[in-house]
C-alpha cells in the first residue's frame, strides 16, 4: 500500500523541552491508524506540528496524496489544509454564531472560488457554487445524521453531536487525510458505536483515510488497522491491535512498573 | 553636542516618563486584572488634580499653613480618586464582568465622557491656575538648571511609589492574590479569594497612584483643565501597552521609554511632530513586537 | 423585595454619593479671583437623586439576570418583526422611500443638511460593521480612512482641478488602498493591542495632515472644495444642498445593497468564522491575512467615499475634524445599533448624530447624556438597539437557496 503521509526524524523543541524527538510515523492509502499514548506524550502536538500551527524544529513532514511526494514544513495551516489534511480539535472549536449547516459550508471554503466581486454581482457561476455548497453541506450532515438540526445553532448540540459535527466540517475541506483529535472524549458508549460506524464508512464510502488520536482503547483496538505509540515524545512501539495489547513497554508506559507482590 | 542640553533632555524625559509612568500603572494592573483597557482612567488622574485643588484652594484661604496644605490636598486627592475608581468599577464594569470585551470597552468609553463632562459641568470650562505645592528647595540651587526642585521631587515620589507598589505585589497577602486572580479567575474564586474585593483593590490602588501622578504634574505645569485626563491617558496607554500590557515592570519600561523618547526627539530634532513619535514608537515595536517589550507573547493553546 | 433592607442600601449609596461628589458639586473654586463657593443644594439633589437611581439600578439589574441565556430565533424586537413580516415591511418601506424623497421639500435646508451629516455617518458605520461587526478586528482608528478621502479630493482638487464625480471613486479606491497599508503590520495583533495601534494610525495620520502644512495646509485646511455638479450645470447653495441629499441616498442605498450581499456570500462566511475563531477558521484553509486585509480594505473603501462627501458637503477640510472621537462615534453607532446588522447600524447612526440636533435644547447636557447612555446601553441591552440579528442561512428544501 502506498504511503499518502511520511513524517520521519520529526522533532519539536519549546525553549528548552524537547516535546516530540525523531518520531517517525507513516500512514498508508486507506488505513485507519491510531496514535496513543499517556497524556503530554506529544501527541497533540504531532497533529500541530503537521497541521502547520507550529514550525517543526526538525525532520521532514512528506505527503503524496496523488503520487509525487511534498514536503509541508512550515507551511502555514490554512495552506496544508487545502494540500488534503484536515483536523478536527481536542476541544471542541466549532463556530459558535454559526448554525450546524453554516459551520459544514465553512468547510467548503478551500474548493469554492467566489471572491468580492461574485459576493456583490452573484453572477451565474456564485449562484451555481452557493447551491454547490448548500446542497453538498447538507448531504455531509445526512451522512453524520445531524441533518435535522441543520439550522440550528451549532452550540445547542449535544456534545457527541458537536463533535460529529466537527468531523463533517473536516470532511468538507475535500481532504485525503483526516486527522481527528479524541472524537469519542466525552461521549457515552452508544454515541461511541455510532462513531465507530461513522469513521468506517468514511474510509469506505468517501476513500479518506483515518488517523486519530484516542484514549478509548475498545474504540482504538476495534478500529485500527495500525497503532502507533507514543510516550514522551518517542515511538516506542507500532502494528496491529493484536501486537499492541500484548506488548510489555506499551503496558508499562500506560500502567507504570509492575510492582511485585 | 552640548552635554549640559542632552541632560536636561534626559532628566526631562525621565520626568515625563515619571508621570505617565505612574497613570500607566493604573492601566496595566486593572487589564492585567480584567482585561479591560480602562478608558476612564485618565479621568481619574483628572479629578485626582481637581480635587487636590479644591481642597488646597479651600485649605490656603482658610490660612493652613503650607506644608498642612499639601498634606491634605495630597490626601484628599489620591482618597478621592480612589473613591471614583471604586465606584467606576461598580456601576460601569462589575454587570460587565462575563460581557464581551468590546460591551467593557464602549461602557469605558461611556464613562470616560461621562466623568469629564461632570467635571466640565460642575466646576468649569477654563484652565484653572494651580499653586505651585512643591517649594524650591535651596540645597538644589547649584543643580536647578538641570533638573529643577520639583522635577527631582517628581522623580523621588514616583520611585517610592514603584518601590511600595513592588513591595505590595511581591511580599503581602494581597498582592499574591492579585497576582493569583489576575491569572485565572476560577481558580483563585475556588481558592477562596474574594476576586470581587481584589478587583476593587486594584482600581484603587491604580486609582491612588494616577492621582499623585495628578497632583504631582499640576503643580509643575501650573494649571488645570477638564479635558487634560483624556491625553494624557492616551499617552499612559500607549506606555503601557508599548511595555507589554498587564506587565507592572513594562508600564514603567514603557514609560520611560516613551518619555525619553518624546524628550530627545523634541530637543533634537523637531517639536512640532511631538505626539507623533509616540505613536510611531508604538507601532514599530508592537509590529516587531506584539506582546509589547516585556510582554508575554501568549501561544494559544490547540 | 425586602424593603428596609432596600432603603438602607439606597440610603448606604446616598451617602456614598454624597461624599463621592462632595469637592467637585459642592464647592466652586476660582483660583484667578481667590473665591469660593458652596452649592449645598446640589449635595441634597445628588444625596436624593442618588437613593432613588440605586433603587431603580438595583431593580434593573435584578430583570438582567432573569433575562436569561439568548439563543437566535428568540423574542426579535419591534424593528426586526416589522422587517421580517412582508406584510408590514412593504408599505413601512415605501412610507420611508416617499418620505425621503419629499424630505427637502418638506423641511428646511438646515434639515437637509443635518440629514446629509447623519446620511454620511450610515455609510461610515456601515463600512466599519465590516470591519468590527463582521469580522471583529477592533478597529479605533477608522476615522483615518475618512480623513484620507476627505483629503484626497481636497488636495486632487487643489492640484489637478479634479471635480467630485472623479473624486469619489477615487476617494473610495485611495481608501481601500490605505486600508491594506495600514491593515498589513497589525495582522498579528491580537484584539486589545489591535485597538490601540489602529487608535494610533488614526493619530498619527491627523497629527502629520496637521504638521505637514506644505502638503495639507496645517490646521486652517483646505477650502474652497467644489460642490458636485449637475451634467455640467451650476447649481445655487439650496439647490446643492438637495442634490447632495439625493446624491447621498443614492450611494447609501447602493451601500447597504453592496454589504448585504457581502454578509451572505462565501467572503462573509469567511469574516465570521475568522471572528468566532481565528484557528479553527484557518484550519477550514480559510487565510488569515487576506481575509482580515480584505475587512480592513473593503471597510476603508467606504470611509473614503464617505470623506469624499464630506468634503463636498462642507467644502472645506481641516484636521480637527478627524480625531479619535470620530472613531469613538462610528464604532458606538455600530454597537449600540446592533453590531453585524445593516438595520441595528442604520438605526444606531441616525439615533445617535439625530438625537443630540434634536436636543439641542439640552445644549450643555448633551455629552454627559451621550456618556450615560453609552454605559447603560452596554450594561442592559449590550447586544445593542437592533439585537440578536444575525439572519443566518436558512436552508429551505435541496435546490432551493434562501
Amino acid at each position: 500500500m502506498k504511503k499518502i503521509l511520511d513524517v520521519s526524524n520529526l522533532t519539536m523543541d519549546f525553549g528548552g523541552l524537547r516535546a516530540i524527538d525523531n518520531l517517525d510515523i507513516s500512514i498508508h492509502e486507506g488505513e485507519i491508524a491510531a496514535l496513543i499514548g499517556p497524556n503530554g506524550a506529544g501527541k497533540t502536538t504531532f497533529f500541530n506540528c503537521i497541521t502547520g500551527i507550529y514550525k517543526p524544529t526538525g525532520g521532514d513532514i512528506l505527503i503524496s496524496p496523488r503520487g509525487r511526494s511534498q514536503r509541508i514544513n512550515g507551511l502555514k495551516p490554512n495552506l496544508v489544509t487545502k494540500k488534503g489534511l484536515a483536523r478536527t480539535f481536542q476541544n471542541i472549536r466549532l463556530f459558535s454564531s454559526m448554525t450546524v449547516l453554516e459551520n459544514v459550508m465553512i468547510g467548503c471554503h478551500p474548493v469554492t472560488k467566489a471572491g468580492v466581486l461574485g459576493a456583490i454581482f452573484r453572477g451565474a457561476g456564485t449562484r451555481a457554487e452557493e447551491r454547490f455548497i448548500a446542497e453538498r453541506s447538507y448531504a455531509l450532515l445526512e451522512k453524520i445524521g445531524l441533518e435535522s438540526f441543520a439550522n440550528e445553532l451549532a452550540v445547542n448540540l449535544p456534545y457527541g453531536a458537536q463533535r460529529r459535527l466537527e468531523i463533517a466540517r473536516a470532511m468538507a475541506t475535500d481532504p485525503f487525510l483526516l486527522l481527528l483529535d479524541e472524537p469519542a472524549a466525552g461521549m457515552n458508549p452508544q454515541e461511541t458505536r455510532t462513531l465507530d460506524d461513522l469513521i468506517i464508512r468514511i474510509r469506505d464510502e468517501d476513500k479518506i483515510s483515518i488517523l486519530l488520536i484516542e484514549h478509548d482503547m475498545k474504540l482504538v483496538m476495534s478500529l485500527s488497522d495500525n497503532i502507533h505509540v507514543v510516550d514522551y515524545g518517542k515511538k516506542i512501539a507500532e502494528g496491529t491491535p493484536e501486537e499492541i495489547r500484548n506488548n510489555d513497554l506499551v503496558i508499562k508506559a500506560y500502567l507504570g512498573e509492575e510492582i511485585d507482590a | 553636542m552640548d552635554f549640559e542640553y542632552f541632560m536636561q533632555l534626559f532628566f526631562g524625559g525621565l520626568t515625563r516618563g515619571s508621570i505617565y509612568a505612574l497613570i500607566a500603572l493604573g492601566y496595566t494592573m486593572v487589564y492585567g486584572i480584567i482585561q479591560l483597557i480602562n478608558f476612564a482612567h485618565g479621568e481619574i488622574y483628572m479629578i485626582g488634580a481637581f480635587t487636590g485643588l479644591i481642597v488646597s484652594s479651600v485649605l490656603t484661604m482658610a490660612g493652613m499653613p503650607a506644608l498642612g496644605v499639601v498634606v491634605m490636598a495630597a490626601m484628599a486627592a489620591v482618597i478621592y480618586s480612589s473613591a471614583y475608581g471604586f465606584t467606576m468599577e461598580k456601576i460601569a464594569y462589575r454587570p460587565l464582568r462575563n460581557a464581551p470585551r468590546l460591551s467593557a470597552l464602549i461602557s469605558a468609553i461611556g464613562m470616560s465622557l461621562f466623568l469629564q463632562n461632570y467635571v466640565l459641568l460642575a466646576q468649569t470650562s477654563d484652565f484653572l491656575p494651580f499653586p505651585s505645592l512643591i517649594p524650591d528647595f535651596l540645597f538644589w540651587e547649584p543643580y536647578a538648571h538641570i533638573i529643577s526642585s520639583p522635577e527631582l521631587v517628581i522623580l523621588g515620589t514616583t520611585f517610592v511609589v514603584m518601590v511600595l507598589l513592588t513591595v505590595m505585589i511581591k511580599f503581602t497577602r494581597i498582592g499574591k492574590a492579585m497576582r493569583a486572580t489576575s491569572q485565572d479567575k476560577i481558580m483563585a474564586a475556588l481558592l477562596g479569594i474574594n476576586v470581587d474585593r481584589i478587583i476593587s483593590i486594584t482600581f484603587v490602588v491604580g486609582s491612588a497612584t494616577a492621582a499623585i501622578g495628578g497632583l504631582l504634574i499640576a503643580s509643575h505645569i501650573g494649571q488645570i483643565n477638564f479635558y487634560m485626563g483624556f491625553i494624557a491617558g492616551i499617552k499612559a496607554f500607549v506606555a503601557a501597552v508599548l511595555g507589554g500590557i498587564g506587565s507592572i515592570p513594562g508600564a514603567v519600561l514603557g514609560a520611560f521609554v516613551l518619555g525619553w523618547t518624546e524628550s530627545f526627539f523634541t530637543g533634537y530634532i523637531s517639536s512640532d511632530y511631538e505626539d507623533v513619535f509616540a505613536f510611531v514608537i508604538l507601532v514599530v515595536i508592537l509590529i516587531f513586537r506584539p506582546s509589547g517589550i516585556l510582554g508575554k507573547s501568549e501561544t494559544q493553546k490547540v | 423585595m425586602r424593603a428596609g433592607n432596600e432603603i438602607k442600601r439606597s440610603a448606604a449609596a446616598s451617602i456614598w454619593f454624597m461624599f463621592l461628589t462632595f469637592p467637585i458639586m459642592v464647592i466652586k473654586v476660582n483660583t484667578v479671583t481667590q473665591t469660593v463657593e458652596w452649592r449645598w443644594a446640589n449635595m441634597l439633589w445628588v444625596g436624593i437623586g442618588a437613593f432613588f437611581l440605586s433603587m431603580l439600578w438595583r431593580y434593573l439589574l435584578m430583570q438582567r439576570e432573569m433575562g436569561g441565556k439568548r439563543e437566535i430565533g428568540d423574542k426579535p424586537g419591534i424593528i426586526q418583526t416589522i422587517a421580517a413580516n412582508r406584510r408590514f415591511s412593504i408599505p413601512v418601506l415605501t412610507g420611508l422611500g416617499v418620505f425621503i424623497l419629499v424630505f427637502p421639500h418638506l423641511f428646511s435646508m438646515y434639515q437637509t443638511s443635518i440629514m446629509i451629516s447623519a446620511l454620511i455617518y450610515v455609510m461610515l458605520g456601515l463600512g466599519l460593521n465590516i470591519v468590527v461587526g463582521l469580522a471583529g478586528l477592533l478597529d479605533l482608528g477608522y476615522v483615518a480612512f475618512f480623513a484620507v478621502g476627505a483629503y484626497s479630493f481636497a488636495l486632487l482638487n487643489l492640484n489637478f482641478g479634479v471635480t467630485f464625480w472623479v473624486a469619489l471613486p477615487l476617494g473610495g479606491l485611495l481608501g481601500g488602498v490605505s486600508g491594506i497599508i495600514l491593515g498589513y503590520p497589525v495582522l498579528r495583533l491580537r484584539g486589545d493591542y489591535l485597538a490601540i495601534v489602529t487608535l494610533g494610525f488614526g493619530e498619527i495620520i491627523r497629527l502629520v495632515l496637521e504638521n505637514w502644512s506644505e502638503f495639507s495646509h496645517g490646521p486652517s485646511g483646505i477650502a474652497n472644495i467644489p460642490k458636485p455638479t449637475l451634467f455640467g450645470i451650476e447649481l445655487s447653495l439650496d439647490q446643492e444642498t438637495v442634490y447632495l441629499f439625493y446624491i447621498l441616498v443614492l450611494l447609501v442605498i447602493f451601500t447597504i445593497f453592496v454589504i448585504n450581499r457581502l454578509q451572505d456570500s462565501r467572503i462573509g462566511r469567511a469574516w465570521i468564522a475568522l471572528k468566532d475563531d481565528e484557528i479553527a477558521c484557518q484550519a477550514m484553509g480559510i487565510d488569515k491575512a487576506k481575509t482580515k486585509l480584505r475587512a480592513f480594505a473593503l471597510g476603508a473603501t467606504w470611509a473614503g467615499m464617505g470623506g469624499v462627501i464630506f468634503a463636498a458637503k462642507t467644502t472645506f477640510v481641516n484636521p480637527a475634524s478627524f480625531t479619535i472621537w470620530e472613531s469613538i462615534i462610528i464604532l458606538c453607532t455600530v454597537v449600540l445599533g446592533g453590531m453585524g446588522s445593516i438595520l441595528g447600524v442604520i438605526s444606531g447612526s441616525l439615533l445617535l448624530i439625530l438625537l443630540p440636533e434634536y436636543l439641542r435644547d439640552f445644549g450643555q447636557f448633551r455629552m454627559i447624556t451621550f456618556g450615560s447612555v453609552l454605559v447603560l446601553m452596554m450594561v442592559f441591552r449590550p447586544g445593542g438597539m437592533v439585537e440578536n440579528v444575525r439572519r443566518t442561512y436558512t436552508f429551505k428544501r435541496k435546490m432551493e437557496t434562501r
